[in-house]
């Protein structure tokens, strides 16, 4: 679906095709499957924005829930408070953590490795109590994101039982592809060309007259217009907005999807939201029928979670891919 | 009031220069930020609870901790680190993988220590008080506990700033960081050096644990936020130097100090970030970076 | 005859580069023999082979009969076998004293460590006075007697030296040529000398071999090889 040579009108079509298939297949499962869904197409578009900024420039973020939770107050501030559509909503959180993510990646384009890692974990712990501060964020109350139900013309669309959780369904499955296309469309742009060029090796990158510290910039930039997307449709599904709704470990569960779906494979995304959604049901299960005690119960995941993210590392630095797509292949190499 | 502040404030300063110098040593040794260190001492930290609760007594459990600490983070690197240089050498993951793979262990230390003991807050109480000192009729907030906590991380950052400096394993600890070949070529066995190091860490990890739990509780994730506090130290510190860990962790400790006396204790973290950002927008490698070198 | 060093067939590939190819060749104990060839010759990836830096592919490298290969650099120097490395031989963060230090810090026999010491600050005298300055802030001709003082502390037999001229001042490479084949008479060193600067490498060794692209391409003594015309226009540039 993400073959080179497509024009970006033939890659929409491609998308549409899968969007129109999920839609309808959304019939056909049930509530809890749906709500999966939805949080799987969320996580696709988060996972999205840690690939696009380590896979395709070399920078870390360890505080990118941080700018998802930007994300979901600003949709959130403006659906309640000002009564945007909830569209409109989505697209305002965005655009606010776009802004704070320019500002953030022009301090971010000029430290490395560590320090920029030390400086994003700090984002991640300290921004949230921000909240804390002003009543207009409700405070640790935070701040209700409940859209309702779905308009007549969807569930004229969607069927007789089209509950709530089929429309989030609806809404994060056409936001993810439209994210997806996006991308794919930016990294064959020069675009994405000169950040792979960058990140390759910054010397020869900048000898060749690309400017590496804006490109750097732009793809912060880039991938905090994606975590906020993220963080909105995020307090979306869940219809509130909280400073704890966005804690360090959902920053660091962004970084284990992307680095199970193999940073710089845009593809993978799906794999490794799917694997952060599915690891607390499986584990539970398994615990379930291990017949554990709550100790086992609380702590399976996280103990699968780790162990997975440890292996992958260790014995399969590409990722969770079963095997590689030709259109992947061609699609790394021309980026 | 000022004063109380400031002595508060060197108190978590002191824990913070703990972590943070764990971070450095280890990063100075094998590049690594290890994100598994406040998982490292987080199970020391419970080991030392399970020997004060069969023991009764904290002074018996406290030099155990520090030396199951030393042995956890020489298991790590043996075990764990060798096997990460070994097996991811390039790639776009090569440069994450130390940050992953190291998240990934702290993760599974916080899991195993959570099937074994559970995810209750458990109290782990030291024999010194709590309460503030006395004089007359003034009660400051300062506390024997306080006292203990700077002294005790006064003593270890004297010792490693001794071992370093004046010692053949200190030179050759400081030789094996800034330049592992030219160590090797001068016959040091720089692995069996940097185990030493990361046992270094894992000890001065474990005495933070040990003296802070007091003032809390114990559970897995109850050190995470000291680390936050000891990386972000570490960073402005620069995170080469010895020295800069000591002097970011005491900022750190002393700024938070300050402003959650006159501002707002939800905002520490914030105000830890936009310190942080001051510091590292005017000096992108920490205040002590390698700038102006980077002697111990 | 085994004594002394013996390298016979030597592979080294660098993925599909060859950078060293089926080299054999011999220095008997006190012999001072220069590598002399071009960058991309492969002498410094033999030299770094013969230290442990580097594991070769295919071939055996022997010293008094003993193998080198599969031993880590820090077990050799154990054994003798000191490698200066090219350019940055001192760490620069150190002190001058503690540079020299590191030369010892394994050795258990700490009077002959002291007697090194100041044998070593004798032959180096201008290194007595710099003894608490850090080596960052030295020449490069200092930094070069640094690097040859701290291995003389390891009390060597065989010292493997990778242009020890690079960067250097016509004046102060003629200095540390002498003080080296000083140093090789008074402790009967065997001296493996890697140098692109042939005239001088060749002034005082005993034996020259001349590499080319990673392979052997005459050896001789420095009168032989400098008496080929040939020789002399395309290896020796002089």
């Amino acid at each position: 679906m993400l073959k080179h040579r497509l024009t970006p009108l033939q890659r929409a079509g491609i998308l549409a095709l899968i969007g129109i298939a999920l839609l309808t297949a959304s019939r056909f499962i049930g509530e809890l499957r749906d709500y999966q869904g939805a949080q799987v197409a969320v996580y696709v578009i988060a996972i999205s924005s840690i690939t696009l900024l380590t896979g395709y420039s070399g920078q870390i973020s360890l505080g990118h829930g941080a700018v998802m939770a930007i994300g979901g107050y600003g949709a959130a501030l403006s659906f309640s408070l000002w009564h945007f559509p909830f569209v409109i909503a989505l697209l305002f959180g965005t655009f606010v953590g776009t802004v704070a993510g320019f500002v953030l990646g022009v301090a971010a384009a000029r430290l490395s490795g560590p320090y920029l890692a030390g400086t994003t974990l700090a984002l991640a712990v300290g921004l949230p109590t921000i909240a804390d501060q002003f009543k207009v964020l409700g405070g640790e109350q935070g701040l209700s994101f409940d859209i309702g139900d779905a308009p007549p013309w969807a569930r004229k669309l969607g069927g007789s039982e089209f509950t709530q959780y089929k429309w989030f369904f609806w809404i994060a499955v056409i936001a993810a592809l439209i994210t997806l296309w996006a991308i794919t469309n930016l990294l064959h742009s020069n675009y994405g060309r000169n950040w792979r060029a960058a990140r390759n090796n910054a010397v020869a990158a900048s000898l060749a007259g690309i400017n590496v510290a804006r490109g750097k910039i732009l793809a912060f930039t880039v991938s905090s217009a994606l975590a906020s997307l993220a963080g909105a449709l995020f307090g979306l599904l869940l219809g509130i907005v909280t400073p704890t709704a966005f804690p360090l470990s959902l920053s660091f569960a962004i970084v284990t999807g992307a680095v199970l779906a193999g940073v710089s494979n845009l593809a993978g995304s799906i794999v490794g939201a799917v694997v952060l959604v599915t690891i607390p049901e499986v584990s539970g299960a398994l615990a379930t029928h291990l017949g554990g005690s709550q100790k086992v119960t609380a702590n399976l995941p996280g103990l699968v979670t780790s162990l997975l993210l440890i292996l992958v590392v260790l014995f399969m630095p590409h990722g969770l891919r079963i095997r590689r797509f030709k259109g992947m292949k061609k699609l790394r190499r021309n980026t | 009031m000022f004063i109380d502040t400031l002595l508060i404030g060197i108190s978590s300063g002191a824990i913070y220069s703990l972590m943070a110098l764990a971070l450095v040593l280890v990063w100075r040794s094998t590049r690594v930020v290890n994100f598994a260190q406040s998982g490292q001492a987080v199970l020391s930290t419970y080991i030392g609870y399970e020997i004060t609760s069969k023991t009764h007594n904290y002074w018996i459990s406290l030099p155990l901790a520090i030396i199951c600490g030393a042995l956890i983070g020489s298991l790590v690197d043996l075990l764990f680190m060798s096997l990460l240089s070994k097996r991811v050498k390039s790639g776009p993951i090569a440069e994450i993988a130390p940050v992953i793979a190291t998240l990934g262990l702290l993760g599974l230390i916080q899991s195993v220590i959570g099937l074994i003991w559970g995810n209750a807050f458990l109290q782990y109480p030291s024999p010194l008080s709590g309460k503030g000192f006395t004089f007359g009729s003034h009660t400051v907030p300062f506390s024997p506990q306080n006292l203990f906590i700077v002294l005790a991380s006064a003593t270890v950052l004297a010792i490693f700033g001794v071992v370093f400096r004046f010692t053949n394993l200190g030179l050759a600890l400081r030789a094996s960081s800034f330049a592992p070949e030219i160590a090797q070529l001068a016959g040091i066995r720089v692995s069996r050096v940097r185990n030493i190091g990361w046992s270094f860490a894992g000890a001065a990890g474990a005495v933070a644990g040990a003296v802070i739990t007091p003032t809390s509780t114990l559970s897995p994730n109850s050190l995470d936020l000291l680390f936050v506090s000891g990386f972000i130290a570490a960073v402005i510190g620069g995170l080469d130097s010895l020295v800069g860990a000591v002097v970011g962790g005491l900022v750190l400790g002393i700024g938070f100090s300050f402003i959650l006396q006159y501002i707002s204790s939800s905002v520490t973290f914030l105000a830890g970030f936009i310190i942080l950002m001051i510091v590292l927008l005017v000096r992108p490698r920490g205040i002590f970076g390698k700038r102006v070198g980077r002697n111990a | 005859m085994n004594q002394g060093l013996v390298v016979s067939n030597l592979s080294i590939d660098y993925g599909s580069v060859s950078a060293v190819k089926d080299l054999s060749f011999a220095l008997t104990p006190g012999e001072l023999v220069a590598v002399i060839g071009s960058n991309g010759s492969g002498k410094s990836t033999l030299i770094r082979s013969l230290s442990g830096l580097i594991a070769p592919t295919t071939g055996a490298a022997s010293w008094n009969g003993r193998s080198l290969l599969g031993k880590k650099p820090e077990e050799l120097v154990r054994e003798g076998i000191v490698h200066i490395s090219e350019g940055k031989s001192v760490i620069p963060e150190l002190t001058v004293a503690e540079n020299l230090a590191l030369g010892g810090l394994w050795r258990s026999d700490k009077n002959d460590v002291r007697l090194a010491h100041e044998e070593s600050l004798q032959i180096f005298p201008i290194l007595a006075t710099r003894l608490n300055q850090r080596a960052d802030s030295l020449s490069g001709g200092e930094r070069q007697m640094l690097a040859i003082a701290r291995a003389l502390i390891s009390r060597p037999q065989l010292l493997l030296l990778d242009e020890p001229s690079l960067g250097l001042a016509p004046l102060i490479i003629e200095q540390i040529f002498v003080a080296l084949n000083n140093l090789r008479k008074r402790y009967g060193l065997t001296v493996l000398l890697v140098e692109q600067n042939a005239m001088s490498a060749l002034k005082i060794a005993d034996r020259g071999l001349i590499l080319h692209l990673g392979q052997l391409v005459t050896s001789g003594t420095p009168a032989e090889l400098m008496q080929d015309p040939q020789l002399r226009a395309a290896y020796l540039g002089f």
